[in-house]
């Protein structure tokens, strides 16, 4: 999930963020009610980016417009009823805000 | 108290110490010795009471007698080895002098360690709950058979199997070490809530036996709280959690053993007392960063203390339930979480998310439908009733299924 909140003026107010983690969570408790949850990872806004020749940037977003919120991974049948249930995710009501669909190839760690 | 009460009460709160004393002088490798002490102490009560009276202080009376069969037993085994084995010089003419320790902080410490041997996950669950019913909290082999509505023979079979299980791991009576009490815990405390479950949801319809097993699940929760070491998040959580169910115990069981639903249940007979206790817990349980199934389950429950149809109440079992079947699903959760999505985000968005759940072998899924279909599709309320009905197997089940048909069809909207 990637979301577009660049500028301090696009950014939620305390309210609204309380709504949209509301609509949020019961996207996910929607997907976990079909036991199709497996596990999710929200990101700070905060951190590195390392690159080649040792350049540190600040930020994961400090030359692109876009950070990624989080991962959620699901159980689905297909990619097609995969990108049925992500199209129900809350933060696409925001404009500029993504949601990428990839299917997992392998897992580290965890077979 | 009459001997014939007196027995049965003292049978239930003290064999379960004995037991555990005995289990843990002795070792797991020979618990049937400890058990059979511990039977033939209240034996001999029961022979010798009704004709002497009873003492004056009766679980005095039964530790004693305990300790001077343990000690006669022990003797006799010194005998025997001196009188095979005439090698043995140091003590062979000593007496057996070792006093057996039934002092409350010794009873405690080893009802304690009891419990995480009885739960060891070398165990299968079954025998687990099994022995956890008849060494942690004395139930007899009779009450056991009941609460799971099968034969004495079964479950001496499972018992048995289970003793010989604990042998053979070569399980010790202690606490775990501080590096796996968590793990150690958790399967703990899924026996106790397993029990307390048993109690709460069982199909035995002795409202006693079954409130029995509801307080004895959380006595064990308590042991585990007021000691130090086993006093964690989770076990306040669970200990929370059970009070806030407890406190609507004789609200929702009428005198005939059936179940009142939850809306018809008359609030003045819920315990505030176990409700403040629960909250107590809860609020202990609030520290450290674990949350576990336990803390969200105990916050739903906490709700449900609330009968007032408030949007924040249903806001916030929602949000727990969606948090609930994030880390541990279950089918009647889902249908509890779709229950609260109708009543925050109205009937329409609770169907659709319904229909989502496809759990179409499962009674409660089609009167949950049938629910929040009434008022809003006649017909396909009452399609999605004789669904319910034609899956429904208790005859309880069935009836509830048959009152809200019938009130479809007086009032039809």
């Amino acid at each position: 999930m990637r979301l577009d909140i660049l500028t301090k003026e696009a950014q939620p107010s305390p309210e609204q963020m309380q709504v949209y983690m509301q609509r949020y969570h019961d996207w996910v408790g929607g997907i976990a009610a079909q036991d199709k949850f497996v596990g999710g990872t929200g990101l700070s806004k905060e951190g590195k980016v390392l690159k080649f020749n040792d350049v540190m940037t600040d930020g994961p977003y400090a030359e692109t417009k876009e950070s990624i919120a989080g991962f959620i991974t699901i159980r689905a049948k297909d990619l097609e009823e995969a990108v049925k249930m992500a199209k129900e995710c809350p933060i696409l009501k925001g404009e500029g805000n993504t949601v990428e669909v990839r299917q997992i190839v392998t897992r580290h760690n965890n077979p | 108290m009459q001997h014939t009460t007196l027995i049965p009460h003292l049978f239930r709160t003290e064999y379960r110490k004995i037991v555990s004393v005995l289990c843990r002088h002795f070792g797991l490798q020979q618990m049937e010795i400890a058990e059979d002490i511990a039977s033939d102490t209240f034996l001999t009560a029961a022979e010798t009471w009704p004709l002497k009276g009873i003492p004056p202080q009766p679980t005095a009376w039964l530790y004693q007698v305990a300790k001077n069969k343990t000690k006669n037993y022990l003797q006799r085994g010194l005998l025997f080895a001196t009188k095979i084995s005439r090698d043995i010089k140091s003590n062979s003419t000593e007496r057996y002098e070792e006093e057996i320790d039934l002092s409350p902080q010794n009873v405690n410490d080893s009802q304690l360690q009891m419990m995480f041997a009885v739960c060891h996950p070398a165990i299968s669950k079954e025998a687990q709950i099994g022995l956890s019913l008849r060494i942690l909290c004395g139930f007899g082999i009779e009450e056991i058979a009941d609460a799971f509505l099968t034969s004495k023979e079964t479950i001496n079979k499972r018992l048995f199997r289970a003793k010989e299980k604990l042998k053979e791991e070569k399980i010790h009576i202690e606490l775990p070490p501080a590096a796996a009490m968590n793990e150690r815990l958790e399967a703990v405390l899924s026996i106790i809530y397993l029990l307390f479950n048993e109690g709460y949801y069982s199909v035995s319809q002795n409202k006693t036996l079954r409130k029995d097993l509801c307080l004895e699940a959380m006595r064990l929760c308590t042991m585990l709280v007021e000691n130090e070491s086993t006093n964690k998040p989770a076990v306040n959580a669970l200990l929370a959690l059970m009070c806030f169910h407890a406190s609507r115990f004789d609200a929702r069981i009428n005198e005939h053993g059936e179940h009142i639903l939850y809306e018809e249940q008359n609030a003045n007979l819920w315990n505030a007392d176990l409700i403040s206790k629960g909250g107590y817990f809860l609020n202990r349980a609030a520290s450290g960063n674990e949350l576990s199934k336990y803390h969200l389950e105990a916050g739903i429950a906490y709700w449900n203390t609330q009968k007032e149809d408030t949007k924040e109440k249903w806001e916030n079992i929602l949000y727990f339930y969606n948090r609930l079947l994030q880390i541990a699903y279950s089918p009647i959760a889902a249908l509890n979480r779709t229950y609260a999505l109708a009543k925050v985000n109205g009937k329409q968005a609770g169907i659709a998310a319904a229909e989502q759940l496809e759990l179409t072998n499962n009674h409660f899924y089609f009167a949950l439908l049938g629910e929040l279909c009434t008022s809003v599709d006649g017909a396909k309320a009452k399609a999605n009733y004789e669904k319910a009905l034609g899956l429904a197997k208790t005859e309880a089940d069935k009836a509830a299924i048959r009152a809200k048909l019938e009130k479809l069809h007086s009032d039809p909207d």
